[in-house]
Formats: C-alpha cells, structure tokens, sequence
C-alpha cells in the first residue's frame, strides 16, 4: 500500500491523501477533522460528537432533507464517526458520481446552517441515543471505569457525553465549535478507489483550495501522572449477568511500546483488526485468558480493546463472568496470567503467530475499498500515514524482550482501575 | 485464467459462477477472484429449528454450535488453533430453515477450510464437558437478551406475528428449553438431521474452481447417507385480525424499544422486489426514509427509527423499529401509524421511486466488492432459485417496479389498524 499513496498539501493548509484502486468502479471519499472527545473542556462534554449530527441537517446549497438523499440517489453509502481523538465524514460511491461527494463535504465544511429549530430536535435525537447506551450494562460500567481512570484528561468522558452537557449546551456553543475546529487547516482528506490521481487532484482543489484555513492548536494534554494504586469502581444495574472491566494505562499509539502491546493484547484475549468495514475476525478461543476464564468455566467471554490514540488511553480487559462464579475469582486469574507472562517469556513463534494473524486481517479488510479510504485517513489523526503503511511490518519486528518490557511497564496492578457490574437480579 | 489483480467488469454471472451437484446431492458454488489474498466459503444444510420439539427449543442452534467442540480426529484446542494460527476463521449458526456455516483465510489455506468443514461436518463428537460448557455460555447470552429491549421486543412481536409457527419462536431457545436439552439430544439430532443432500456451499475469491472441485471431492465424495426427513408441516400464518398493543416491563432501563409492524412476503412472492422498493422509502433511503424524516428528523423522538422487510421461505415480516424515550412511545407509535396510512393509501411519488431504483442499482458495485459479499450473494441465488443470471437481470427487474405495484404490495401486507405493536422499556406505562 505504501508505493500507492501521494501525499499533497493545499496553501490553506488541507492535506490530501489519495490511493488509486481499479479493483471495482468504486470511490470512497473520506474528511478527517482534528476534534474529538479529547478537545472538549468540561461542561461541553459531547460537543464534537453533536457537531457531527448538525452536520446531517443542511447548507443554503444541500439544504436538510436534500442531503440526506443526494449520496443515496446515487447509490452510495454515507456516515459519520466521532472518537476521542478525531470526527470523520465519508462516502463510498459509484465512482462517476464522486462529484457529488466532493461537493457536499466542501460546503459542509463552512456553510451548515445549525438553524436553532435543528439545534433542539437534534438535542432529543442524541439524548436519545445516550439512553440507548444507557440500557446496556457494559456502557454504566465502562463510563465508570473511563472516569476514574484519569485525573483531569478528557479522555475520561463518553464521546456523547454526560446527560447534563446534553441538557445545557448552547446553539452558540455547537456553532462555536464547528467554526473553530472545521477548517482545511485542521482537516485531512483522504480519496481512495477507481480514479487517476493527477485528476482527482484537480477536482479535490477546485472544491477545497478557496476555503480559508486556521490552524488550530493541539489541546496539550499528555500524559496523565501515573496512578499509584488500583482503584475499585462498582456499578449496579439491572440485570442477572456480572461483569468485569479492567483498565489498564496503554501507551499512544506514537509510542513503539505501541506495536509491543498490538501483540500483547493478541496473545492475551485474542487478535484485533483496524478494519472498520467488513473483513471479518478471528476467533480468540486459544488465547491465553480465553483458554485460563473459559475452559475452567469461569467465564462465557473475554475481550480486550487497545485503541490507536493521540495521547497514551487505556487497555481494557472486559470479562463477563458466569453466573456460579465472582469477580474477584476472574481477577486472580487474570493476574495469574500476567504473573505466567512475566515469569516464563514468551516465544518468538507465538508472537511470530499474533504477527500473521494481523497480517491476515489486513489482507481480509483490503477487499473493501471504504476500508482503504478509511485506513488512509485514519492514522493521520494520531501520527501520520506511514503509521498505517508501517503497521505489519512493525509487529513483525516485535520481540519477546518487548513483550515483557510492556507486561512490565502497564499492566501492574497499582496502575489500573477495577470496574465491577453487580447485577440486582433483574429488578430496577 | 489470470491471477493478476483486474477490474472486476461484470457482476456475478452464469459465464464466471461454476455450479457442480455431486453424487450424494452437495451443491457448489464457485467464482474465482484474483483481486485479493483470500477465500471465503459460505454454505447452508437443511435443517433448521423447524426440527426443534418445542420443549427443546433451541437444539438446532445448540447442535450446530457444539460441531466444532471436538471431531473424532480433533480436540476442541486442536480445531481452533489451526484456525487462529492462519489467521483464519469459522463458524456455524442456525436459522429456521437452514444451518448455516462460513469462513475465511488467506487463498493458501483454503484446504484448512474444507478440512474444518468436513470434520467438524460428518464426524462431530459433542465431548460432554464441551458441550455443558456451550450451555453455560448460552444460557448466560439468554439471560443478556432477557435484559435487552430490543431483544425482547423483537422476540414478542414475532410471536404475535406467528403463533404456533417456528417463525415465531427464537433460534436460540428459551432458558428452560435450553435447560432441557441433554448431549445425547444433541448427537440424534446430528444423526437424524445433518444431510449432505440439501447442502449448499459457495467459495468465492484466489482459487480456480478445478481446486475447489479437487477438494470437494477428496473431503465430502465419500460423506453418504439416505434422503433427508421431509420438512416438517407447520400452522398456517394468517394475518392478524386486529390491532394487539403490548408493553413488556424490564425494569431499570432508560429507553424502551418499539417494534410495531406485520406479515410481509415471503422471498419468492411476485411483489417482493415492490415491498423491498416501498420499504426502502418507507424507512430506509437516506436517513431512514419517511419514518425515519418523521419521527427522528422532525419530531426528534429517536436516535433509530426504521423499517425491514424479512422475507423467507414461507412468509415473512414488515417491520418498524425504533427506541424512544418512555414518555414519548404513544407519540412515535402515532407518527409511525400515521405513515404507514399514507403509504398504504397514497401512491409513492416518482421522484421517490426513482430514487430508490436509483440506490438500488447504484449500490451492486458496494455489495459485490468483497468475497464475503460475493459469496453471499450467490448463495441467494441459489437459495430462492432465483437463477445464476439473476444479479445480471437485477437492474431491469428493479427499473420496471411501478409506483402501482408499490402502493399494491403495501395494500396486501399492511393494514394500518391491524397491527402487532409492542414496546420494551422500564415501566407498564405506555405514555
């Protein structure tokens, strides 16, 4: 993939990311806006995340309701994401019809009305969607642990945000936001699919080089100091099923310690992919917590989740455990893994194995081309786009002596937030 | 044939889908694409939890997840981490009709595939402490979806939809089904059910089909049994005769999830490609369609607010869904009841239709992209016995759905005062 990719940066400041694929008559257009959780200051928790649906509600050019139909007219596919560390708008279309792609996201990128009628039907819509997530047990206790597990970085808040933001913020603040943060200074567009570059180039300019940009600062947050000792979080829900969350700090994903921990994770509950459309996984029944929770029945499940951040985030272990069993039970074993891991270094074999198997993923995800435009796009929020080029063949360069040097470096016991969901038995 | 990466020119068609029938009644699928690395197998038996007695609801799904829990040559550890150490993957799962199975590596280990299929196929062993383990894990799943409101809403709603009809009971068993279903259940079940004759496979992606051919015949040839039961006799779905609201109380919750909606046609109906296009304007084009502009984008009730249409071998089901504040269900339920009035009483616009003929068309290239999608696809085909030209036929078929035949499959299914309405929330109290 490396060769394939140009690079080009616009005066205003936009940087142009684009891979030609001829594999099918399709294009995907993806814009990659510097504003996520991780730029919200309290009070306006949920901010970036309501910017993106005001997004979805029209221009003087695509106004609502002409929008919503435009991309779909034409047979294409339309979202939006916002994360910690950045907001993303794409669309995936026939590959003649990418004109329109290009247009929408130009206009949208200065000209979304955020009309005050909008504004409140919309604050109902993404309460709404906070309630949703509130239904689910994993969402209290993972909100739960977030929060405890930083001191001051946003990190520690949901990406829709607390119900008390939703309920206060401002018109004025949305717009605010949306002005400050979208900009071409702080964008990246990354077009992947059926076209010729030198063209693509022409009508990417054309749409974007009259925008004016202004660069805007990286929040400075860092890295949080160091926890000195565990801290225990429990939420009670409904419900008959107990759950454990451990969060442990993780490296950013600029750290080489990054690659190290890709493999950990994989060795510990199983392999990962960075495909956000189709591609598949792969099972995690021979991992090592699988194999210690699930086969001594202590558990029905186990997974872990290390992200790609911009500023060092956590690495959860979430277990659901069986109903004969308790937490604490899990929790000594986990630690008896971590202990094994310490004690008795890995082979290269089996961090060569995590190795292929991430190399599959990304054979498996490279059949989509959403996914290639995706990728693109993707690791310039954090670091650049070698990251992503380099991402196999730096896990491919892991060695056991990285593995234990991370086991050593994170995942201690004084560092991490224990989360625990007690059931009441179904009753409210 | 070559093995560079191409443009894909044309969509899955009789001249690049090879069809073989072996002796013993296997059915296999196979196109060949160079583009990637990698291979995808889907397939489906014919069994289903239509076989379920209904005190061991759930035994087709439990037999077909206990397959590859150890095989007379392999334990469970053993099948696994030949899977994971490729980085490959496979499963199985079960429907009414059909189990279904599916599975992917890199093109160089497509015989890990077949091998997987076969053993875990024609000689699975159900090692009795795997298969208590399966139940644990299964009943703790049932336990979370007695907590979700979608869940439990959806699983009402077919009920009411079709009583006394496997459609209206879950795949995955109740907890005292589940309960009651001991290992010997299980290996009859494999025993009197698992057939080649009525398997369907497909692989899709780097191979030529002379090497599928090759290993279908080394790994299923010598797999013979006699003909498979005949399906069962089930009641006949009628349409309900009046409206049933119900509310299910699961305490704690801060939204409750709506399913409201009726029978729709089942995948083979003459107006299926009609409902398909009306539910699309219905509730799904752009941001979910006329529900979705009504009860989302202009009253702000829902985050999700959509239809479906499930069409399967028998009947099937037209379906809006939507999760709402509890304060707010009776109004969305009315704005929902509303829409569904006027599209079983107005014809839809032309610009409307032509937009989703449109998006129908347009979006073949999205959903053909992948081997997965591929595979899918064909398997389709085959399924409904829709012809191997049939995605080539796709755009003619779609241009000549009229706004009459819309508003006519609309009128056959749907009877605005005659529909199964049911809510998920925390209190008995639908406001």
């Amino acid at each position: 993939m490396k060769e394939n990719i140009q690079e080009f940066n616009l005066e205003n400041g936009l940087k142009i990311l684009l891979t030609e694929v001829h594999t099918a008559p399709i294009i995907s257009h993806w814009v990659w806006y510097r504003v996520g959780s991780r730029y919200e200051q309290p009070g306006f928790t949920g901010i970036s995340h309501w910017v993106e649906h005001m997004q979805f509600k029209g221009t003087p050019t695509f106004p609502a309701g002409v929008l919503d139909k435009a991309i779909s007219r034409d047979g294409g596919m339309w979202n939006a994401f916002t994360h910690l560390d950045w907001t993303t708008f794409f669309e995936t279309v026939p590959a003649e019809k990418v004109d329109l792609a290009i247009a929408l996201e130009a206009d949208r990128m200065v000209n979304s009305y955020f009309d005050p009628e909008e504004v409140e039907s919309e604050r109902t819509v993404v309460i709404s969607e906070r309630e949703g997530s509130e239904n689910e047990p994993l969402f209290k206790l993972d909100e739960a642990v977030q929060s405890a597990a930083f001191n001051k970085h946003p990190y520690k808040n949901e990406v829709i945000g607390s119900m008390a933001d939703l309920q206060s913020i401002t018109r004025a603040d949305l717009y605010g936001h949306y002005r400050k943060y979208y900009n071409p200074a702080n964008a990246v567009v990354a077009v992947a699919g059926d076209f010729e570059s030198e063209k693509m180039l022409e009508k990417l300019t054309a749409a974007y080089a009259h925008l004016t940009g202004s660069p805007i600062a990286a929040p400075g947050n860092g890295r949080e100091v160091a926890r000195q000792s565990e801290r225990l979080i429990d939420v009670h829900g409904p419900g008959e099923t107990t759950y454990l969350q451990l969060a442990y700090p993780a490296p950013s994903a600029r750290e080489e310690d990054f690659f190290a921990f890709t493999i950990l994770d994989s060795l510990l509950t199983g392999p990962s992919s960075l495909n956000m459309f189709g591609g598949g996984s792969i099972s995690n029944k021979t991992s090592r917590l699988y194999r210690r929770l699930l086969e001594k029945e202590i558990a029905v499940s186990v997974n872990g989740s290390l992200q790609a951040t911009f500023d060092p985030y956590l690495y959860n272990i979430t277990v659901t455990i069986s109903p004969e069993h308790n937490a604490q039970t899990v929790l000594e074993q986990v630690d008896a893994e971590i202990e094994m891991l310490l004690r008795n270094q890995v082979s290269q074999a089996e961090v060569d194995r995590a190795a292929k198997q991430a190399r599959a993923l990304f054979v498996y995800g490279s059949e989509n081309i959403t996914n290639q435009g995706f990728w693109l796009g993707y690791s310039e929020m954090f670091d650049e786009y070698s990251w992503f080029t380099m991402y196999t063949e730096k896990l491919a360069r892991v060695t056991p002596s990285d593995i234990h040097t991370v086991l050593e470096r994170y995942l201690t016991r004084d560092q991490r937030v224990v989360g625990i969901y007690h059931p009441d038995g179904g009753q409210a | 044939m070559s093995t560079q990466p191409s443009r894909i020119h044309s969509v899955p068609g009789p001249d690049d889908i090879f069809r073989k029938t072996l002796p013993n009644g296997i059915v296999l699928l196979v196109r060949s694409n160079f583009n990637s690395a990698s291979v995808v197998i889907s397939g489906y038996l014919a069994v289903g939890s239509q076989f379920d007695p209904p005190e061991k609801l759930g035994l087709a799904h439990y037999t077909s997840r206990g397959l590859m829990r150890g095989t007379a040559r392999s334990s469970f550890q053993e099948i696994f981490d030949r899977l994971e150490s490729a980085g490959a993957s496979f499963g199985y799962g079960a429907s009414v009709h059909t189990t279904s199975f599916g599975g992917r590596a890199l093109a160089e280990d497509l015989p890990l595939l077949f091998s997987t299929l076969a053993e875990s196929l024609i000689e699975p062993v159900f090692p009795a402490d795997q298969v208590n383990r399966l139940k644990s894990q299964m009943l703790t799943s049932l336990a979370i979806r007695g907590q979700s409101t979608q869940d439990v809403a959806a699983i009402e709603f077919d009920s009411l939809l079709f009583p006394n009809h496997p459609y209206g009971r879950p795949e995955d068993g109740y907890i005292e089904t589940i309960n009651a279903i001991s290992r010997n259940d299980l290996v009859n079940f494999h025993r009197d059910h698992y057939f080649p004759n009525g398997m369907t496979m497909v692989v899709v992606g780097a191979v030529h089909p002379q090497q599928v051919f090759d290993l279908t015949d080394r790994y299923f040839s010598h797999w013979q049994k006699p003909a498979p039961p005949a399906e069962p006799q089930h009641a006949a779905i009628k349409p309900l005769e009046r409206a049933v609201v119900k509310h299910i109380v699961v305490p704690g919750k801060s939204q409750s999830d709506l399913v409201m909606g009726t029978l729709g046609p089942k995948r083979k109906a003459p107006e299926y490609l009609a409902a398909s296009l009306g539910n699309s304007i219905l509730g799904q084009f752009g941001l979910m369609g006329r529900i979705g502009d009504s009860v989302r984008e202009k009253a702000g009730l829902a985050y999700y607010a959509s239809t479906s249409l499930n069409a399967w071998k028998e009947s099937g089901s037209w379906e809006v869904s939507a999760g709402i504040n509890p304060d707010n269900v009776k109004r969305a339920t009315a704005l929902i009841t509303s829409e569904l009035r006027r599209f079983t009483s107005e014809l839809v616009s032309e610009e409307e239709l032509t937009d989703n003929q449109n998006n129908y068309i347009g979006r073949m290239p999205l959903s053909l992209e992948s081997n997965g999608g591929v595979a899918n696809s064909i398997l389709n085909l085959e399924r409904f016995d829709l012809g191997l030209d049939y995605l080539q036929r796709y755009p003619s078929l779609i241009r000549a759905v009229t706004r009459e035949q819309v508003l006519e499959a609309a009128r056959l299914h749907i009877d605005p005062d005659k529909l199964a309405i049911v809510s998920a929330g925390p209190d008995g109290k639908v406001k």
